[in-house]
């Protein structure tokens, strides 16, 4: 029984972090659902069951001496967020591995995908007590905007309490029955359960996706905030589904991130030449799923970006334009690090194989044009804030690199960075192998073709509409564009498949052939995927600037104030360190769980 | 041992440079502190000052500086008297305004009614605009403050300043929403009863008006629900043998939450 004890304990724990969380969901919710219980049938109109959201003055908030509410809060939510991403996307990869073990019958996979989900298990006994920490600081320090999220969200609200049982039901299930049901009708049966455990799971995100971005695109709600009584309405409010959408596919690449860091760690500590092989191609796992997820993000979230737009022009101002505007430089310089390590992994890599000599000299120039690349997109755009600013720059664009500042410009350097990672992993795929197709020459000049034609297509349409045509069509490059490199990366992996079709391995792959420098890497990416979406974080609440709920309820508080981006960075940084010490915490659970000592002499014989 | 404690000096190096970045790397932008109604007096301004006040909202409160500005995202006001008087010429125009100054107020608090061409909502055909209604929720500026804006645009546009200075209403607005200085919440139910008046009008153990039901037992007769429905929404239903429309509508604006809860308490516990 590995890990038993410490998953007990986790459990306990877990059990009650949701009874405070129940308990505290229940109190507000009470009297609400006593509302609909004791006037079932009054004849007066049913906006009568509602009152407007309240209207707060600075005495309705409780402070504790010495504690500043909002960062507490803040962290909480922070600390929840991180740990539920990962214990939500874990198991989707699982379920990914499972099914690949199940069909390649290669059992090493079997055996990663329980590990993986053996370090996700003390990692969701810490979410739902974060969770119940969330729920307990927000009652306590902002009763009122509780009270009022409740009353909307009672139904929704009780459900997701459901679905926390129903998830640790089936969690325990699916990680205690591994073992047990094994081969056959019985493994078909634990993949159900894997299935159903990522359906739970995500539903319990899209029910937490809807209470926040009901704060920032309210509906089912008058404009005093009287609720129309139609939950689902505010449900699926405008921003919902683009905001699902993004969390869905960082969650997955984040999870595959903190999990490379995991085998990263465990490699870096391995005693035995076995161990290094078996934990250095767990972090190559690892880190292909975070790129996999990694490559539409750019996308989901410029998605998002575009539908905050929509939703309020002034809303999309103060996320693109305003005071958050040199928020987006950080966020280039911790995506181009993501990209970077990532790809630096990638190369460390082929150094397992003994074929991939071939490709090496490639790789600077990948290198230099991902760098490149990194630098377009990193350039500001407009960082005006006031008419003194305006004048003091001389205008809204840099002189010089104004022009690389435009989203024509920024679209087209995200675009041929993804090509090229694409490319560095298809020059790790092909670092083992040898073609034996007679058209093998013609194969790779159509390759070569191929992303020329491609990246050639993107520049053009970039140069072409960013610089060519008047303001209303610039961004539409943008669809062309990623259209090309859909079609370049889908096209290239089933052209190299068939090149590649029987091909002679060069030799054995050595699994643990990495320089230590690589796992930096893949610390790296956990590290700056972690510090990202606390950053992320503060941009998504920091646009509804002083509103609890966006120009429905008013936030009162002396917290309501914006902070400015250092003061954001060092609350994030402080829960990062936090959240990553937490980690190291499971980790080392996770060895402690598979050691054992042989205290001589203790037991009587 | 050692290879934890490279990781854990890792881990703190990288994010002691992502902050560092942020805190040094870039500069440190003071956003606007949440948006504070002053007390206007209006009585005593002069048109000089009125027009300064629009011009403080403008880029203050107003927020209209976030679209209005250089970058083309929203129509230029530098023109604004001349261009307002095209726009009223203009076929497309279906709106109600005839002069310069109803079409500025209309383009504040109805901004739908003409869309300039080009700036409409993705979509819409230049149908919907994309500016908010800014007397509403999230800029909620009051009928004083548009006016003062107007002149403000009048007055920087180069035309005449058709616009008045407001008399009175701007007070009245004030105790209506109780958005002026921020009073103190009180927390003591005898106390609230007097603030709000509630004896003017009710009798509580022998005590106060008769113009309202008697309240000294009101809490064995009605809920909480009943109650709560009966100081917010007072016409919702109407005691016997009373008019409507006497008891004051507008409590729940004037009442802070914590007030309420703190008065219902009371009424409830009046056995
Ligand atoms: C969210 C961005 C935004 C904000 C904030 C905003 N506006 Fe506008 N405004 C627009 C857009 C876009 C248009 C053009 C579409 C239309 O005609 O409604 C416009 C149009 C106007 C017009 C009509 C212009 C014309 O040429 O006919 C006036 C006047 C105006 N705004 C004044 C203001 C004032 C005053 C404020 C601040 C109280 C303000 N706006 C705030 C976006 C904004
Ligand atoms: C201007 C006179 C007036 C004032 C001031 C006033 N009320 Fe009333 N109130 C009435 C009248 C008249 C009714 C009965 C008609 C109705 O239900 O709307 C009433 C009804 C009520 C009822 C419902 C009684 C029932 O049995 O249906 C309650 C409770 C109440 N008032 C509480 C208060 C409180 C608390 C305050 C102070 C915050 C207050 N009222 C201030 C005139 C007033
Ligand atoms: C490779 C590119 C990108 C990566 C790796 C990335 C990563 C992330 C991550 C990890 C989060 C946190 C998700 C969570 O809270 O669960 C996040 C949130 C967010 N991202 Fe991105 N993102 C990328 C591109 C973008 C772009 C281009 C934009 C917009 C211009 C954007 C806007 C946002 C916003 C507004 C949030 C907050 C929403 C939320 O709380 O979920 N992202 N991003």
């Amino acid at each position: 029984m590995n890990g038993f004890r410490p998953v007990k304990i986790g459990m306990t724990v877990a059990i009650f972090g949701l009874l405070v969380s129940l308990v505290s969901l229940a109190l507000p919710g009470f009297e609400q659902s006593a509302v609909y219980a004791a006037e079932p049938a009054a004849d007066a109109a049913p906006s009568f069951l509602y009152e407007p959201a309240p209207k707060l003055t600075a005495a309705d908030y409780p402070t504790v001496a010495g504690v500043n509410s909002r960062v507490v809060v803040w962290v909480f939510a922070q600390l929840h967020l991180w740990f539920a991403a990962f214990v939500l996307a874990v198991p989707i990869f699982v379920f990914i591995i499972e099914v690949i073990g199940m069909r390649t019958r290669d059992k090493r996979y079997d055996d990663m995908a329980y590990e993986f989900i053996k370090v996700s298990i003390t990692a969701y006994s810490l979410t739902a007590i974060l969770g119940g920490g969330l729920v307990f600081s927000l009652i306590l320090f902002y009763p009122h905007l509780f009270t009022y999220l409740s009353t909307i969200f009672s139904e929704s609200m009780f459900y997701y309490a459901l679905l926390f049982f129903a998830e640790s039901a089936v969690l325990y299930i699916y990680y205690y029955g591994w073992h047990w049901l094994q081969g056959g009708f019985k493994k078909w049966v634990h993949l159900t359960l894997g299935l159903v455990l990522n359906a739970v799971g995500t539903t319990l995100m899209l029910l937490a996706n809807a209470w926040l971005t009901f704060m920032m695109s309210p509906a089912g709600v008058d404009a005093a905030g009287v609720f129309s009584g139609d939950e689902w309405a505010a449900v699926h409010n405008f921003l919902w589904n683009p905001i699902n959408l993004h969390r869905f596919v960082a969650n997955i690449a984040y999870g595959g991130s903190i999990v490379g860091a995991y085998a990263a760690f465990k490699f870096l500590t391995a005693g035995t030449r076995q161990e290094r092989a078996h934990y250095d191609w767990m972090g190559y796992n690892a880190n292909f799923i975070a790129i996999c997820a990694l490559l539409p993000l750019p996308f989901a979230g410029y998605y998002l970006a575009a539908e905050i737009y929509a939703y309020s022009q002034q809303m999309g101002i103060t996320l693109m334009g305003g005071i958050f505007a040199w928020l987006f430089i950080i966020q280039a310089v911790l995506i181009g690090t993501l990209f970077l390590s990532a790809n630096y992994y990638l190369w460390c890599g082929m150094g397992r194989s003994d074929g991939a000599k071939r490709y090496t000299k490639y790789i600077k120039y990948i290198a230099i044009v991902l760098v490149g690349a990194f630098l377009v997109w990193f350039t500001p755009h407009t960082l005006v804030l006031t008419n003194e600013e305006l004048k003091a720059l001389g205008g809204p664009h840099h002189k010089i690199l104004g022009p690389l500042g435009i989203m024509p410009a920024k679209n087209t350097a995200v675009n041929v960075m993804i090509i090229f990672t694409a490319l560095s992993f298809m020059f790790y795929r092909r670092s083992n192998k040898v073609a034996v197709v007679s058209w093998e020459k013609a194969g790779n000049a159509i390759q070569v073709a191929l992303f020329s034609a491609g990246l050639l297509n993107i520049i053009f349409l970039g140069v072409y509409h960013g610089y060519f045509t008047n303001t209303v069509y610039k961004v539409a490059a943008s669809i062309p564009q990623v259209l090309t490199t859909l079609v370049i990366i889908v096209a290239s992996i089933t052209l190299d498949s068939f090149i590649y079709r029987g091909a002679q391995e060069v030799g054995p792959l050595r699994w643990g052939r990495i320089p230590e420098r690589a796992q930096y890497a893949l610390f790296l990416l956990a590290v700056a995927f972690t510090w990202l979406m606390g950053l992320m974080g503060y941009i998504r609440s920091g646009i509804r600037q002083h509103w609890h709920v966006v120009d429905i309820m008013r936030d009162a508080s002396s917290e309501a104030f914006t902070p400015t981006l250092g003061y954001a960075a060092n609350v994030v940084s402080v829960a990062a360190i936090i959240f990553m010490a937490l980690v190291i915490f499971i980790f080392w659970i996770a060895q402690v769980s598979s050691a054992k000592t042989l205290p001589a002499g203790y037991w009587k014989e | 041992m050692r290879q934890f404690l490279t990781v854990v000096a890792f881990t703190l190096l990288t994010i002691g440079f992502f902050a560092a970045y942020s805190n040094y790397g870039i500069p440190q932008i003071e956003p606007a502190p949440p948006p504070k109604d002053e007390k206007l007096d209006l009585g005593s301004m002069t048109m000089d000052q009125f027009v300064a006040l629009g011009e403080r909202v403008f880029s203050g409160k107003g927020t209209c500086t976030l679209c209005h500005n250089a970058l083309g995202r929203a129509p230029a006001l530098e023109n604004i008297t001349e261009v307002a008087s095209k726009r009223l010429e203009d076929p497309r125009y279906e709106g109600a305004a005839e002069t310069v100054e109803a079409y500025l107020i209309e383009s504040l608090v109805e901004p739908s009614v003409f869309v300039v061409t080009g700036f409409g909502k993705k979509g819409t055909n230049d149908k919907e605009s994309p500016m908010p209604d800014v007397s509403g929720g999230g800029i909620g500026l009051s009928e004083a403050e548009i006016a003062a804006i107007t002149a403000y645009l009048q007055d920087k546009s180069g035309g005449e300043i058709t616009v008045e200075i407001p008399s009175g209403i701007e007070n009245k607005a004030d105790e209506e929403t109780e958005e002026g200085e921020p009073r103190e919440a009180i927390n003591d139910p005898e106390a609230l009863m007097v603030k709000f008046t509630c004896n003017a009008c009710h009798m509580i153990d022998g005590k106060g008006g008769d113009a309202g039901p008697n309240l000294s037992r009101i809490g064995a007769m009605r809920d909480r629900t009943y109650l709560r429905r009966a100081l917010l929404d007072p016409n919702a239903d109407v005691a016997k043998g009373f008019e409507p429309d006497t008891m004051p509508p507008d409590l729940g604006e004037q009442m802070y939450a914590a007030e309420l809860e703190t008065l219902l308490n009371f009424l409830a516990g009046l056995k």
